[in-house]
């Protein structure tokens, strides 16, 4: 359990999350026939994941870059928690904004360490506060700070980049994150895990959140409101759910695309439908026990198998007769756990992960791996049923 | 035949071949120090190219191709003899490298890690000297490493202008007493030696400054 430290014992004046509001905002750039950016106007609430979405050169990067002044406005106003940004001083306004891009950006030169401090050095903490908030923002996005802290960025995976990226964004606490297609840049599965811990982390720290995406999967997925734009101009801005269920114009249809309903199942959550008990036998407990528990209903072998596990993990699908062979269960289970979904996954995330190991069930797990119950291909099957009939109406 | 080396004239010239050495050094020490402390300024200046890039890379390449008794021998009427056109010289001959190695560096910055820079609040001074620079140092060691091995043996030739150091082994004890050899051979191995020690300190202070480059190779 992570525990953010008050911000009183600090004396700098922080945030939870700020309400980003945009107004009318505009860039030109000279020699140009349209604006890059038109007129977008629209409000993020305080602690909400706003995506902007669009083809490459709507618009989206430059919008972004606006709000922490990487790029300057030629007109509107862009305001944080109901101040003007356009009277800061540009760099320390930056400092109150995480800014994660795609190629991390980490420096090269520096440890894991200093690069997560760079921020809080920048605005003169304390060595010792910068220390402790160093190891903490490592363990929150999942890296151990023993292991890690003294490595240089070379030394890491792309994921692990990019969670030190995601570390180095939080450490100063601020109340607005931009992110710039943060994970376009790594393999699919870590991508998955990546938007799955991303999801866990702004449930622990709700920070307002402008993302930059082209994938509209990605943005039904982290999205509580999408913001689709097109040649500089916001066509739509709507929850994920709505936008599914009734795009503004063609336009939108088709970026969404045909498959509306197969997206439909982005909306939700593993966590959110019910899971069958998973049979889960530990490694190392009495076989008898097994046995007792088979024969009083408690365990039901699902198609004459049970799952092993160690420390609550799963290792290993194995028959009954093969776990209860000997004395207690074997603790060095051979065989395969399956597929493995992350509660946070969503309804496509978990289908694609069965339909790719031609399994009808996989073992859902939570955040430090344990197994928490069994989703099957009926489940999604009978939720996107219910889907289907409530929210997915054809638009027109 | 004669012994080639005669170790008599060296026991009896320590002193004085100590106090060439030593001359020696402080003019390749003052001469590079001074062309770092112009040459670095003059490469972040120019670090973006252009124009600016391109006048400061001609003008080393021209200095550089000068002729070094050609370029001493215009000094002396300009500066006296001495020490003084010997640094002025020294510091020209340098420049190339120098700037040429400060803007690679520079340039070798990844436009990602800059925009991650501004992005997170540096300022364009923070950039340069929390970024740019400490990611550049290996590449301006480098340049400090040549043009400290090349200064070592141009600075030979300022004997001819006063400015002494092993030079004078060479030229006024060696050369112009009928190419008298032993003088000839201590010179040369003494500036052979300073070069190499030189270079190899540097290149010590290069790895230490560039651990980050070789983690994760």
């Amino acid at each position: 359990m992570v525990v953010l430290p008050g911000n009183a014992n600090r004396g700098h004046v922080r945030h939870d999350a700020g309400r980003l509001e945009l107004q009318g905002v505009t860039k030109r750039y000279p020699g140009s026939d349209r604006p890059a950016v038109d007129d977008l106007s629209l409000i993020v609430e305080a602690g909400q994941v706003c995506v902007l979405v669009g083809p490459s050169g709507c618009g989206k990067t430059t919008a972004l870059r606006m709000i922490n002044r990487l790029i300057e406005p030629s007109a509107g106003d862009i305001l944080l928690d109901g101040e003007s940004t356009r009277n800061r001083n540009a760099a320390s306004l930056r400092r109150e904004i995480g800014y994660v891009i795609q190629q991390v950006g980490l420096l090269p030169h520096q440890t894991i360490a200093k690069n997560v401090a760079t921020v809080p050095r920048l605005v003169g903490w304390r060595r010792g506060e910068t220390k402790a908030r160093v190891a903490e923002m490592l363990e929150l996005v999942g890296l151990d700070p023993a292991e890690y802290a003294n490595r240089y960025p070379a030394q890491l995976s792309g994921g692990q980049q990019q969670r030190v990226g995601l570390a180095r964004a939080l450490a100063s606490d601020p109340p607005l994150m931009l992110m710039d297609e943060p994970f376009s840049a790594v393999d699919p599965i870590t991508r998955e895990r990546l938007q799955n811990d991303f999801l866990r982390l702004h449930r622990t720290v709700p920070k307002t959140v402008v993302f930059v995406s082209h994938d509209i999967d990605e943005a039904v997925k982290m999205a509580d409101r999408i913001a689709v734009m097109r040649d500089g101009r916001l066509v739509q801005y709507a929850r994920p759910a709505e936008l599914l269920a009734s795009p503004a114009d063609d336009f939108v249809a088709d970026f969404v695309g045909a498959d509306r309903a197969l997206k439909g199942l982005s909306l939700t959550r593993i966590e959110e439908i019910e899971l069958d008990d998973a049979p889960l036998v530990e490694a190392g407990a009495p076989s008898s026990d097994v046995l007792d528990r088979i024969a009083s209903g408690l365990l039901v072998p699902v198609d004459g198998d049970l799952l092993v596990t160690v420390e609550g993990r799963p290792r290993a699908w194995m028959s009954v007769e093969r776990v209860t062979d000997g004395d207690e269960v074997p603790r060095g289970p051979v065989g395969s756990p399956g597929p493995i979904v992350d509660r946070l996954a969503t309804l496509r995330d978990a289908l694609s992960a069965l339909l790719d190991a031609n399994a009808r069930t996989g073992a859902v797990v939570d955040a430090e791996g344990r197994c928490v119950g069994l989703v099957s291909v009926d489940h999604i099957q009978g939720s996107w049923n219910a889907q289907s009939e409530s929210a997915m109406a054809p638009h027109g | 035949m004669a012994e080639p080396i005669d170790w008599d004239w060296i026991d009896r010239n320590l002193d004085e071949i100590g106090a060439l050495t030593q001359q020696h050094a402080e003019i390749v020490g003052i001469s590079i120090a001074i062309a770092v402390g112009i040459a670095i300024p003059i490469g972040i200046l120019v670090r973006r190219g252009g124009l600016p890039y391109v006048l400061a890379s001609q003008t080393g390449t021209i200095l550089y191709t000068i002729p070094s008794l050609a370029m001493f021998a215009i000094l002396v009427p300009i500066v006296g003899i001495g020490r003084t056109p010997a640094v002025i010289g020294l510091v020209a001959y340098a420049m190339l490298i120098l700037i040429e190695n400060t803007v690679v560096g520079l340039q070798s910055v990844p436009r990602s890690v800059k925009d991650a820079a501004r992005g997170m609040g540096m300022t364009s001074w923070q950039i340069l000297y929390r970024v740019e620079l400490p990611m550049a140092l290996p590449s301006i060691i480098t340049g400090i490493r040549l043009a400290t091995v090349s200064t070592v043996g141009i600075a030979t030739i300022a004997v001819l202008i006063g400015a002494g150091g092993l030079g004078v082994l060479i030229f006024n004890d060696g050369i112009q007493r009928g190419l008298f050899l032993t003088p000839i051979v201590v010179g040369a191995v003494i500036a052979t030696a300073m070069a190499l020690v030189l270079d190899g300190m540097l290149a010590l202070t290069e790895r230490g400054l560039s651990r980050w480059k070789r983690a994760g190779a």
